[in-house]
């Protein structure tokens, strides 16, 4: 008798299952925008101009090695990914308390960083501890924390069905109401699935009361430079909070903004209050590491770190970040000023208002269905569809089937 | 709370709140410093040390005939290939990492024609590296060994094994974790008796994780004939093995006698998790190309334990990296590269042979006391000198050579090193004068006494 004899199947990943469907599907007009990844024009995956160069010079170089990078990652990468996120003149860093730790992917940075938490924050092994995410969320967030053992994971009020924009009233609710010292996973920018970010005087009025609540800031930040098109811009809440004077966890994914997808870039990176915090924190941090994947894969980051380091290539990189972002932008332009010309019932503005690569269009799970069933367009049930999946050629058909759909399905 | 408020409730930033006279304590102030694991201390004391011929034998990477980590040409051409392939998309690649590398490490661990892979009942996932491997086996085991309740072990590793393996177990929520007695340090090799008198203690359903060959850190492995018996015991008793395969290939020059044990349990019908490496077989150590075998009995399990292992790896590290895995199945699938690269694999075992061979022979013209057979019968990287603890400290802090607390060493790290590269390559001579010396000088604690228990 085997001892997986009534292992139970676990339920398919969605956004997984979408692009199964997708690709069974044999209609000519089929558009996939459920995938979570960049597209050209051509609706083709793209390796930044700058990567190709970067792996050529990398091949090339006979003094690189395939050793085992240290337990924490490339130090160059780290260093370099820390001072991305939070500016080259970033005081915290000039004061020596900012570390990083290299990881698989925003993924693995954030289970790094919750595998900490649970371990070392709020007490020892303190699994109760409250962990917020928003509502809707990534739906890997809740997954990564509850496999790290937190037993508590609970929503906070985010987007607001009715207004199509962000639940001002309900976070704050939420915040004043979350047991102190419980920790709250931010998206830094282009808010996943939603793409609504709070604005900057919304970031304060956030920051004041998790400072005087206690609560704890765990950023996730997986599209800096590619939601507005500026790194500068896009990490302004990171930045805000830590001028602040926050102690912070941000996971940093580096596999849109430099599309590397299948090499697993990431990066923690900790802001502690001094030195001495911060390397007890990292010694920790290295222990966790070592039981879960020992050492760091090193293709991907020195690809980062050649990039960050050089100030040549950093501008060709920030150039090619700056591509996507701005087709991304033109796609939003595009398709609400052909849902404005269709007449398609309903406000659009939240198309343009919305940021990074997804969109929440605000069809109901009725009409998603017929999208999908009838249209062949491919969207997830919660109304979110990838920017990067819309081209000049689908635009068209893609913006006359929300019309007919919206006109026919409430 | 780790942070005092000022008197409006507030904590200000460090400036403010020093200006105001306020402690302000930071929330990771009750964080302990970690102990640093074994290897890493070990390493960094040896780098901190200033004698001029320090000698670091603990490495865990094969080095070549310059005493350096290395990939073949064939591997380097590949690679090349691979970064100037219009095809290749950076697409991310599913859970399960590339199907091509997951079916060819399959295939070099059981062998094409296994009824396991015929009867379709085998998982299998790349990994982050060995680590991946068994986080994910662990991870598994955990989750599923019992389904009508959380499943805590008992795992066994042998005694000794790699510093790492109990830890990983353990962050996986397995606190159950025990020893079986491997090394004798009497036989200088793998005490079967003593190892299956523990294990005929061990709980039924018990996970015995088991060296396939080159056991890490000893190099002793059992024979067929004590394989055949163990797999007996097993059988009996319900065990379930989880087999570590590092460095196929690497132990005899042969990968089919290298997965002999694994093969056996397949064949019996067993269940069984492997994790394996391709870091010493192919030179790719920084790619962390790994794999996770699952040998199921029923095929009508497959799907359900497929859908779970792709649930782990979402929260661990959501999908792998698909560099080293691109170039080991390219070198798999190819019949010309796959031969090429075995050749180079067997080169690098005798090479290894070489080296032990000549420690052996310098010991024995030198008259070290006790035998040192034992040298040439283990395989793989590593091997156990039996030295014991004290005679280890001697070595590191009177001689300078820093072996592993366990007594066990890299050998190819003896190797001479080009003019100007790292301290830690030397001559088997001088390695050699030093362990001598170390059995002259400590006489009472000679060659029999018992390494302390672990």
């Amino acid at each position: 008798m085997s001892i997986f004899a009534e292992v139970p199947q676990a339920p398919p990943v969605a956004v997984f299952k979408l692009t199964a469907d997708f690709r069974e599907d044999t209609h000519a007009q089929k558009v996939n925008l459920g995938v979570g990844a960049y597209r050209t024009d051509d609706c083709l995956p793209w390796v930044l101009p700058v990567v190709k160069k970067v792996e050529q010079m990398i091949v090339e170089d006979n003094s690189l090695n395939h050793e085992y990078l240290p337990i924490l990652g490339l130090p160059e990468l780290r260093s370099a990914a820390s001072k991305v996120a939070l500016g080259d003149d970033s005081p915290a860093i000039k004061d020596g308390r900012v570390g990083a730790v290299q990881a698989l992917g925003g993924t693995g940075a954030l289970r790094i960083g919750a595998e900490f938490l649970r371990r070392w924050y709020n007490g020892t092994n303190n699994t109760a501890t409250p962990v917020y995410v928003s509502a809707p969320t990534w739906e890997n967030h809740n997954a990564v924390f509850s496999d790290a053992g937190f037993k508590d994971i609970r929503p906070y009020h985010y987007w607001d069905g009715e207004k199509k924009g962000l639940d001002v009233t309900g976070i704050m609710d939420d915040l004043e109401n979350a047991p102190e010292h419980s920790i709250f996973v931010l998206h830094a920018c282009a808010h996943n699935p939603t793409g609504t970010d709070p604005t900057p005087d919304e970031w304060k009025m956030i920051s004041e009361v998790m400072k005087r609540r206690k609560l704890f800031v765990f950023f996730d930040s997986a599209y800096q430079g590619f939601a507005s098109g500026s790194l500068d811009k896009d990490a302004w809440a990171i930045r805000y909070f830590v001028s602040e004077g926050f102690e912070l966890l941000c996971a940093q994914s580096f596999s849109k903004n430099f599309g590397l997808y299948n090499e697993r870039v990431g990066n923690l990176t900790v802001v502690a209050q001094d030195k001495d915090n911060l390397a007890r924190v990292l010694s920790q941090m290295e222990k966790i590491v070592r039981t879960t994947w020992s050492n760091p894969p090193s293709q991907g980051a020195r690809i980062v770190a050649i990039t960050l380091n050089n100030p040549d290539l950093f501008i060709e990189w920030k150039g090619n970040v700056k591509t996507m972002a701005d087709r991304v932008l033109l796609m939003r332009d595009q398709l609400k000023a052909k849902l404005i010309a269709l007449g398609t019932p309903g406000t659009w503005d939240h198309i343009t208002q919305q940021i990074g690569m997804f969109s929440f269009t605000g069809l109901n799970p009725k009409q998603v269905q017929y999208m999908i069933k009838e249209k062949h367009v491919y969207l997830m049930a919660s109304g979110r569809i990838n920017m990067c999946g819309l081209t000049s050629k689908n635009i068209d058909y893609v913006a006359e089937s929300i019309h007919e759909t919206v006109s026919k399905v409430q | 709370m780790r942070q005092t408020c000022n008197s409006d409730g507030g904590v200000g930033s460090t400036e403010n709140v020093q200006a105001r006279g306020i402690t302000l304590l930071s929330i990771f102030v009750d964080t302990p410093t970690a102990e640093p694991n074994p290897e890493t201390k070990l390493l960094a004391d040896f780098k901190t040390d200033t004698h001029l011929r320090k000698v670091y034998l603990a490495g865990r990477e094969y080095l070549n005939k310059e005493g350096q980590t290395s990939v073949s040409p064939l591997i380097g051409k590949i690679m090349q290939q691979i970064c100037t392939d219009p095809t290749l998309c950076p697409e991310y690649p599913s859970s399960f990492g590339l199907p091509e590398f997951t079916r060819r490490a399959t295939e070099l661990v059981l062998g094409r024609d296994c009824h396991a892979i015929v009867e379709n009942r085998v998982l299998g996932v790349q990994t982050v590296g060995c680590t991946g491997a068994v986080r994910l086996g662990a991870e598994l085991l955990k989750h599923w060994y019992n389904v009508s309740g959380v499943w805590c072990g008992p795992v066994y590793l042998s005694s000794p094994c790699d510093d790492s393996l109990a830890g990983i177990f353990e962050a996986a929520g397995i606190q159950d974790v025990r020893r079986y007695r491997y090394w004798d340090t009497e036989q200088r090799g793998v005490g079967v008796q003593k190892m299956m008198e523990d294990l005929e203690m061990a709980p039924e359903q018990s996970v015995i994780v088991l060296s396939a060959s080159a056991h890490c850190p000893t190099g002793s492995d059992l024979s067929q004939k004590h394989w055949r018996l163990l797999t007996q015991l097993m059988v009996r008793c319900r065990f379930f093995p989880f087999f570590l395969l590092p460095a196929q290939g690497l132990c005899h020059g042969d990968f089919q006698q290298d997965a002999w044990p694994v093969r056996l349990c397949a064949s019996l019908g067993m269940e069984l998790l492997c994790a394996q490496s391709f870091s010493h077989s192919f030179g790719l150590y920084g790619e962390r190309v790994g794999h996770l075998l699952c040998v199921l009995k029923q095929s009508s399990t497959l799907l359900a334990v497929q859908s779970q292992a792709e649930k782990q790896v979402r929260a661990l590290w959501s999908r792998p990296s698909v560099r080293g895995a691109r170039v080991v199945a390219t070198v798999l699938s190819n019949p010309a590269h796959h031969v090429e690269w075995q050749e180079g694999v067997k080169s690098m075992v005798e090479r290894g042979i070489l080296v032990r061979e000549r420690l052996r022979e310098k010991l024995r013209l030198l008259g070290c006391p006790g035998s040192w057979d034992h040298l040439i019968q283990q395989g793989g990287l590593y091997c156990c000198t039996g030295l014991n603890v004290q005679q280890v400290e001697f070595l590191e802090k009177r001689r300078h050579i820093y072996l592993h607390p366990n007594g066990c060493l890299n050998p190819q790290f003896c190797l001479a090193a080009p003019p100007g590269s790292l301290q830690r390559r030397h001559t088997p001579k001088l390695a050699v004068w030093l362990c001598l010396s170390t059995h002259r000088i400590i006489r009472v604690s000679c060659l029999r006494s018992p390494l302390p228990s672990l």
